[in-house]
């Protein structure tokens, strides 16, 4: 019998602990499959953040590292700089990223450190229950903006890529999802792009994926997709920012 | 010897910071105990500067001076500061050239050295603190002027070493100025 | 080796890369930044690496991540500085990771000055972060002393695997007095088995982690880590013991504080006052043994430091109650002169004859 389909060895065998429906377990896959692909598991270290993904250091089959909230880009800094022949990532959410973690995130870049950051985009804190994001959208309701985002009261969305795109050191910079099969395998594209960009030395590299959050967002699974299709897409618009060849 | 406790004073650019570093290199050299206390943060951005040293054949206790032997005062606001700074009998160095008051204590040994007119007649200005330094070897035997001489070395370099001699000069031109 | 002079906090950079530190993030604050730009220039030359960091609290997470794989790694900072990087450090303290943290300190709360003070006493032995954790903290009274307790720091990190801070007002960074660089007394160092340098597929991947979200295994964390703080009480404690006999007042001072009440000391003596001293040199563990030491002579205890009354705390539990606990202290920058504290001695002896 033919093996079509398998585990990936750039995972652990741990069960994941996310909601139903939640798109972090197709992210954490095409990440182990790509560290897998490169025959770089065994020389990788990640660094897991604050937030839904807390315990990814569970899941990643290579060393692993976990942060405080918001420092993931930090604590990869001092990975990188001890080991620069290694491969480092960082995977954050919204709120460790774009609320917390600005500064980190914008300095990681700033320094063009030879680092991959994997950003997952829901638009909402998970972990501690659906509070507002930086990221959230306007009249999306989460239980800090129970009425529904209000630009005059918390401004307008952080978009992240196109943020990222005004920094010289990070030589790539893309915008995905995991809506669909297709936008599944454009995603695995950019995050194995991402770690060659990063294994050939070229500088700072980040993939915004948009992502979903049924439990937070009262949404079933499909109806959240269909969501991040409406509301998400539209505001964040997918496609590349940055390549190691404009950033030159 | 007694423990020597100096404070070095004046404008920012007048060389006192270096003034005591070299005295203290050269206690070091001569196997006293020393130690260099700088004053530092805005007040050095083009305000004084000073530092305070001690040279001691005992261990030196704190670094501090709050009863010092000699206040070497490069200008007048040092002179203003510190002078009451100075033990009974202490001795005041006064540069002269920049300070044309007389001191308000009658209680100390005041000496007036024309530090900037004998750099500049020696074809550098820079070297005004060398005069007062050698001034100040001279009247307490600190330490001896080889010593000095040897820390210029050593804070010189082979690079800056032609610049040795002129300072030797400054230092015997400065003790002559209070021979009696 | 010939003594060499040198400014604090160049001397603690060198007594650093003496011993193997190889990096260095950090972020500029007075009165410490001589010792990140002595790193700047000196980290390259020993094959290491220097960076300036966006804040103390990414520069505390960089060291979080450098320890983590396996580095002998150091910031530095001051009083203000060291209060942001209270999240990194109670993480390092969880995760078991080694490090050395030093901090110039200078006068607070808030912004505070930039001249010496000691009201970090608080911070740097109280935990200062969150959690039941505890840091090595030395507080060196000469350059000669910041220097070995520098070059031992690594070693102590690494045996302990537990962050080493070392304390020193701003006089100790900006001050010059002769050094020489003596080796620490050798440790069996356990390996670094546990760093993130990556499995090779030969083995398990390791995780550097100070979560645990299930009670039960948390407090056994906390468990393990107390029996470690307890060790560390029992072997790592350091203090002099100065001019004891028959001395009718022990003052406890530490750092350059502990130098002018020396000189208080000497004056005192001259004046037929005999007056001792107990200088810790670890602030925590703290040295209570030493006060055990103290003779039949001595009528009452006295706290002296550059702070509002900090250590006094911890003077007063080593008393146990035996002697009356007295203080003096100048703060914000002031500094204690030998006269003040002489006089302070007086009052404390007048008032008990």
């Amino acid at each position: 019998m033919a093996v079509v389909f398998q585990r990936t060895n750039g995972l652990t065998e741990k069960p994941f602990h996310y909601c139903p429906g939640c798109t972090h377990g197709v992210i954490h896959r095409l990440v182990g499959e790509v560290l897998e692909e490169l025959g770089v598991l065994g020389d990788t270290i990640g660094v897991a953040p604050v937030g839904c993904s807390v315990l990814a250091y569970d899941y990643f089959n290579c060393d692993m590292h976990e942060a405080a909230h918001g420092r993931a880009p930090a604590v990869a800094t001092g990975i990188k700089r001890v080991h620069p022949d290694k491969v480092v990532f960082t995977y954050q959410g919204d709120g460790d990223l774009a609320s917390i973690g600005t500064a980190e995130i914008i300095h990681v870049a700033h320094r063009a450190e030879k680092i991959t950051t994997i950003f997952v985009n829901n638009a909402i804190y998970g972990m501690t229950g659906g509070q507002m994001a930086p990221t959230t959208l306007i009249g999306q309701k989460a239980t800090t903006s129970p009425y529904g985002r209000d630009a005059a009261h918390s401004g307008m969305p952080l978009r992240v890529s196109e943020m990222m795109a005004t920094i010289t050191g990070a030589v790539f910079v893309e915008r995905v999802s995991v809506d669909t099969p297709a936008n599944i395998r454009k995603t695995k594209k950019a995050i194995k792009k991402a770690f060659e960009i990063q294994l050939e030395g070229k500088g700072f590299g980040i993939v915004e994926i948009l992502s979903t959050c049924p439990t937070n967002w009262g949404l079933t699974p499909t109806e959240s997709l269909t969501w991040l299709q409406e509301n998400m897409i539209p505001y964040y618009p997918l496609g590349n920012f940055r390549t190691p060849e404009e950033a030159k | 010897m007694a423990t020597q406790q100096v404070i070095c004073a004046g404008f920012g650019g007048q060389g006192v910071m270096s003034m005591g570093q070299l005295l203290t290199y050269a206690g070091m050299i001569e196997g006293k105990n020393v130690s260099w206390l700088p004053s530092y943060g805005p007040e050095m951005r083009g305000g004084t500067a000073n530092c305070s040293v001690v040279v001691s054949d005992k261990p030196v206790g704190s670094p501090i001076i709050t009863d010092a032997t000699t206040a070497i005062v490069m200008n007048l606001p040092s002179m203003i500061k510190f002078e009451k700074d100075l033990v009974k009998d202490g001795i005041l160095l006064i540069n002269s050239s920049l300070i044309d008051k007389k001191p308000s204590r009658d209680d100390v040994k005041a000496y007036f050295v024309p530090a900037n007119e004998i750099a500049n007649e020696l074809g550098n200005a820079k070297v005004a603190n060398m005069v007062m330094l050698g001034a100040f070897l001279e009247l307490t035997k600190t330490v001896e002027v080889d010593s000095i001489v040897a820390a210029l070395k050593k804070v010189f370099g082979p690079a800056k070493e032609h610049l040795v001699p002129m300072n030797k000069d400054a230092l015997e031109r400065g003790a002559a100025a209070v021979r009696a | 080796m010939a003594k060499i002079l040198m400014k604090g906090n160049e001397a603690i950079g060198a007594a650093a890369i003496k011993a193997g530190c190889k990096y260095f993030f950090g972020y500029p604050i007075t009165p410490q930044n001589e010792l990140p730009e002595f790193m700047s220039r000196e980290l390259h030359k020993v094959g290491g690496c220097f960076v300036q960091a966006e804040s103390e609290v990414s520069a505390i997470n960089m060291v979080y991540g450098a320890a983590g794989a396996g580095a002998r790694v150091m910031t530095s900072s001051s009083s203000p500085g060291i209060a942001l990087k209270q999240e990194g450090i109670s993480y390092i303290a969880g995760a078991e990771l080694p490090c050395v943290i030093v901090n110039i300190s200078r006068g607070g709360p808030g912004l505070g000055g930039i001249q010496p003070a000691q009201s970090d006493y608080f911070q740097s032995t109280r935990g200062g972060g969150n959690g039941d954790y505890r840091l090595l903290v030395f507080a060196p009274a000469s350059l000669q002393e910041a220097v070995d307790c520098t070059m031992e720091a690594f070693d102590l990190a690494d045996y302990y695997r537990n962050p080493v801070m070392v304390i020193g007002d701003g006089m100790i960074g900006q001050m010059m007095e002769p050094i020489e660089f003596n080796e620490p007394v050798k440790r069996e160092l356990p390996e670094k088995d546990w760093a993130t340098v990556g499995t090779k597929g030969a083995r398990k991947p390791n995780i550097i982690n100070s979560l645990a979200l299930d009670p039960a295994e948390l407090e056994k964390h906390n468990i393990k880590l107390q029996a470690k703080y307890k060790e560390m009480e029992e072997n790592e404690v350091r203090y002099e013991m100065y001019n004891m006999e028959d001395a009718e007042v022990v003052m406890v001072s530490y750092g350059t504080t502990a130098r002018i009440v020396k000189n208080a000391i000497a004056a005192l003596k001259e004046e037929g006052i005999n007056v001792g001293l107990i200088r810790p040199i670890t602030l925590w563990p703290f040295p209570h043994k030493a006060f055990e030491e103290i003779p039949a002579t001595t009528k009452a205890l006295l706290s002296v430091e550059m702070s509002m009354g900090q250590m006094i705390d911890d003077v007063k539990i080593a008393s146990s109650g035996r002697w009356p606990v007295h203080f003096y202290g100048r703060s914000g920058g002031m500094i204690p002169t030998p006269d003040a504290i002489a006089n302070k001695v007086k009052e404390i002896l007048g008032g008990a004859r």
